[in-house]
């Protein structure tokens, strides 16, 4: 029994001990189901087993205390209202907003943070990790760090626009179908059935391979594609806020359709339509890889991260993880989103403001 | 005569998250005991939040989401049921005691048909064969007066009216012969005319079968007819337990005798009623080619004074409010405001023809978007109609919270932390920032308690006699016609039966619907059920 082991479970038991004493159940819960999965992983695998936890726990960890400083930090340094919105936000939602706000500062800086060029071949065929190449280098030969720097500025971009752009059109339309009732709504209804119809990705390609080459074309076709689905959801969800005594009130009250439109029913749908952008904005980031898998989307030698993805797939049956890296930011950049949208569900699902 | 059903010292109690502050527990029933022998009625009786549902709930060892029954004891014959195991209180419901919730409309399920319902208690428990049970639910839907009773089961519950359908439900607690059955507000959600039926056959059914049961009720009146002892409850608390003779006639404390007195007449009705704000003339309106739902509709309104308009759900008093407010041109027929013609529909008409025409809804809850602020709600018109911004909008606004008794502190509050009264203030605010002539109020105390919905009319009254702005009063509640109208018109199936200066229309002679919709309301006195029904008898005889 090395040091380690013992340690290991000298602190697991102390932590459950001690939260019995507290009468924390939901820290008990966790700690001594780890201790118990330990055993069992122990036996299977050895020592390996407990490293591979602890590190996982450190990282959690080290995580969460990220989260926590962060958001002290932001109360400290936000003035009063911001502080007090950035006061509620759970750890998870802090670390998240961290992480993002750490890519976008690589993304804007990316030609200071990046060692290398984005189209520069600077070394061998899949070098590995360390050394001059801080995650080895890619199929070509250049530098993984560097493209995944200069990637997330046409992923982030590429993906947030298509979103932010298919969520405009898609709300606008489908609460005017909703508001408008009779035919304004069957026809909008039945042009966003037959979009609906056509394969997603048949339709991409037939439409960008009959366009010009362009980002803000791949932009809008994306999101033309993606608002047919929160069409749907939008007209779903504001058909029945139309209905309610409020909205007649304004109608009576001689109100236009901006106004039912913006102030009526946008606030109380704007909670499934968050939920449903933290989602939108993931699908964006594959359908666009997909579209750049084909040849349609990003176009090389420019650095997407779908991309890169791609052109690395091949080295993992050599053993070389470079496609993970990839692959691994887009996880962390749609796990980060979709924990701060949570955190922002919470809020505007309260009907006391947010208070309380 | 031996003891069925007794509650000692029974406690119940609910964790809230009032924002802002900590969750905390509060107690929803503080100690409530009381006894209930075999075949015998007792009335529970409070507002909402007295904590009557759940002490009713309690006498099946139930406790709604979140609510604990933290102390006391239930007995049914002699056993503590709060003790039991979970499998024991299961063999309890649905044998020795079964529910009649509020909302029979919402308590069947609409995809089987009614027998299986009424008879589905009863065959789970073991206590018939099928072939007995569905005879006995054949049984119980005649003693209860159901049209029809062999094939009224072979029905789906959508096929039904409601207070079928609550009869219907009345038959499933006593399907399977329990000695107990609790009766959560089984009439309130019905017409008058169609409660004094359910209220019948529930006591007919109650005495044939010698059944007891728990009756629960917000109306006094009711409970009058058809309970042996009443429990007055306040805020968890029992105010008043006595036979229902010494409530109803020599009740000792305030509150119940605040109970018994309330609608007195507000105000007297105005002499002079020949000058007119609104006029309707031979309306007719339909919601589509086979579905016309106005005949011939005339009345007026004349300036400062308040028209009620009654009748029962489907009788169009709604629809014509509707054609009012221009949601529904009408097919014939116009509308004159102050002399002038409105214009039919919505759109064509002006921005000051919407202002002096409002509106006040019935549920006060979805009459306002849950997220605005009370501020923004009765700012809007005064940005709206008259360009207020900024601090004078914020200075009327202030004005308006304390014309409706409510001041400043809930400029900030959102719908959802107001109470059911302060929702129904906030809607009035909202009508009066507009300063309309005139202002429709489409039921807009029958969801509140009787006290609140005192207070609410008597503000109304209150602000009428301030502004001179006319009512449009929409109700099915003659004791309200009776405490505010000027004028009254009684509206079935689509048509105006009555119109004229309440005095008229609310003394004889009587037309058959007035007089049957008059005699329907239940009175505050023993035994006015048995006379009702008597009287009505006898003129079906008659005719």
């Amino acid at each position: 029994m090395s040091v380690f082991v013992f340690g290991y479970f000298f602190m697991l038991l102390a932590g459950s001990s001690l939260a019995v004493y507290y009468k924390r159940n939901e820290v008990l819960g966790v700690l001594f189901t780890v201790t118990l999965l330990s055993m069992l992983f122990g036996i299977l695998w050895g020592t390996v087993a407990f490293w591979t936890i602890a590190i996982i726990a450190i990282g959690l960890i080290a995580a969460g205390a990220l989260g926590y400083c962060f958001r002290a930090y932001m109360v400290m340094i936000l003035p009063e209202y911001a502080s007090r919105f950035m006061k509620s936000a759970p750890l998870t939602a802090s670390f998240g907003l961290l992480v993002i706000i750490v890519m976008i500062v690589l993304a804007v800086f990316a030609d200071l943070v990046a060692p290398f060029g984005e189209r520069e071949i600077v070394g061998d065929v899949w070098e590995p990790a360390g050394g001059a190449y801080l995650l080895g280098t890619d199929n070509l030969g250049r530098d993984m760090f560097s493209r995944l720097v200069y990637g997330a500025q046409t992923t982030m971009a590429v993906a947030l626009a298509a979103g932010v752009l298919s969520f405009s059109i898609g709300m606008l339309l489908s609460f005017t179908a909703a508001v408008s009732g009779g035919w304004i709504d069957q026809v909008l209804s039945r042009f966003n059935d037959l979009l609906l119809a056509i394969p997603t990705l048949i339709f991409a390609l037939v439409v960008l391979a009959a366009l010009p080459q362009n980002i803000f074309i791949l932009i809008g076709v994306m999101a033309v594609i993606d608002q047919t689905r929160v069409f749907r959801l939008g007209r779903a969800l504001a058909i029945d806020i139309v209905v309610q005594d409020f909205v007649e009130a304004a109608r009576l009250r001689g109100e236009g359709w901006f106004w039912i439109i913006f102030r009526e029913i946008l606030p109380n749908v704007l909670t499934p339509l968050i939920a449903e952008f933290g989602l939108r904005f993931v699908f964006a980031i594959l359908f666009l890889s997909s579209l750049s898998f084909l040849g349609l989307g990003i176009q090389p030698p420019e650095a997407d991260w779908g991309g890169m993805v791609k052109d690395n797939k091949d080295g993992i049956i050599f053993l070389v993880p470079a496609a993970l890296y990839p692959g691994a930011a887009i996880a962390i950049l749609a796990v980060c989103v979709n924990m701060v949208v949570d955190w922002l569900l919470n809020r505007t699902a309260s009907l006391k403001g947010g208070r309380g | 005569m031996s003891i069925l059903l007794q509650v000692r010292d029974l406690t119940i109690g609910a964790t809230v998250y009032p924002p802002g502050e900590d969750p905390h527990d509060i107690e929803i029933v503080k100690g409530i005991s009381f006894d209930l022998e075999k075949g015998q009625v007792i009335g529970l009786i409070g507002e909402s939040g007295a904590g009557k549902s759940t002490i009713g709930l309690a006498a099946l060892a139930y406790g709604r989401g979140g609510v604990r029954i933290t102390g006391g004891q239930v007995l049914l014959d002699g056993k503590d049921i709060l003790r039991y195991t979970k499998a024991g209180i299961r063999d309890i419901r649905g044998r020795h005691v079964c529910y009649v919730a509020q909302s029979a409309a919402a308590a069947f399920n609409p995809a089987m048909r009614l027998a299986e319902q009424v008879v589905e208690a009863t065959l789970l428990h073991g206590i018939m064969g099928r072939a007995e049970a569905l005879e006995r639910a054949r049984y119980l839907f005649g003693v209860l007066g159901l049209p029809d009773p062999d094939e009224f089961g072979n029905r789906y519950p959508h096929q039904v009216s409601g207070g079928q359908l609550q009869r219907a439900m009345t038959a499933m607690a006593l399907c399977s012969r329990p000695d107990l059955i609790v009766f959560d507000e089984p009439t309130t959600a019905l017409d008058v005319t169609t409660q004094i039926d359910v209220l019948a056959a529930i006591k007919h059914a109650i005495e044939e079968t010698d059944t007891a049961a728990v009756y629960i009720t917000h109306d006094l009146a009711v409970i009058a007819q058809i309970s042996d002892d009443i429990m007055v409850l306040r805020h968890g608390d029992a105010v008043e337990y006595g036979s229902v003779q010494q409530i109803i006639e020599a009740p000792q404390q305030e509150y119940t005798r605040q109970l018994i007195s309330i609608r007195a007449e507000i105000r007297p009705e105005a002499p002079d009623q020949s000058d007119s704000l609104l006029r309707l003339e031979n309306i007719d309106a339909e919601y589509g080619p086979n579905a016309k739902v106005l005949f011939d509709v005339s009345m007026h309104l004349p300036r400062g004074q308040t028209l009620a308009v009654v009748g029962e759900s489907g009788s169009g008093k709604s629809t014509a409010a509707r054609v009012i407010t221009g949601l529904l041109p009408p097919t014939k027929g116009q509308v004159l405001f102050d002399g002038q013609p409105l214009p039919p529909a919505l759109k064509d008409r002006s921005k000051d023809q919407l202002r002096e025409l409002q509106m006040i809804y019935q549920m006060a809850d979805t009459a306002m978007n849950p997220r605005q602020t009370v501020a923004e709600i009765i700012g809007r018109p005064l940005t709206f109609y008259f360009g207020l911004r900024g601090e004078e909008r914020r200075h009327r606004v202030t004005e308006l919270l304390d014309q409706i008794e409510m001041g400043d502190p809930f400029s900030d509050r959102y719908p959802a932390e107001l109470s059911g009264g302060q929702k129904q203030r906030v809607c009035i605010a909202r009508c009066l920032a507009a300063k309309p002539r005139l202002i429709i109020c489409d039921e807009p105390t029958s969801a509140l308690d009787p006290l609140v919905a005192e207070g609410v009319l008597k503000l109304l009254m209150d602000l009428q006699a301030e502004t001179q702005v006319s009512y449009l009063f929409i109700t099915h509640d003659i004791a309200t016609v009776r405490a505010i109208a000027d004028s009254v018109a009684v509206m079935y199936l689509g048509k105006v039966v009555r119109f004229g200066p309440k005095s008229k229309v609310l003394n004889p002679p009587f037309d058959d619907y007035t007089d049957l919709l008059l005699k329907s309301v239940p009175e505050m006195k023993l035994g006015w059920l048995e006379k009702a029904l008597e009287s009505r008898k006898m003129a079906a005889a008659g005719n």
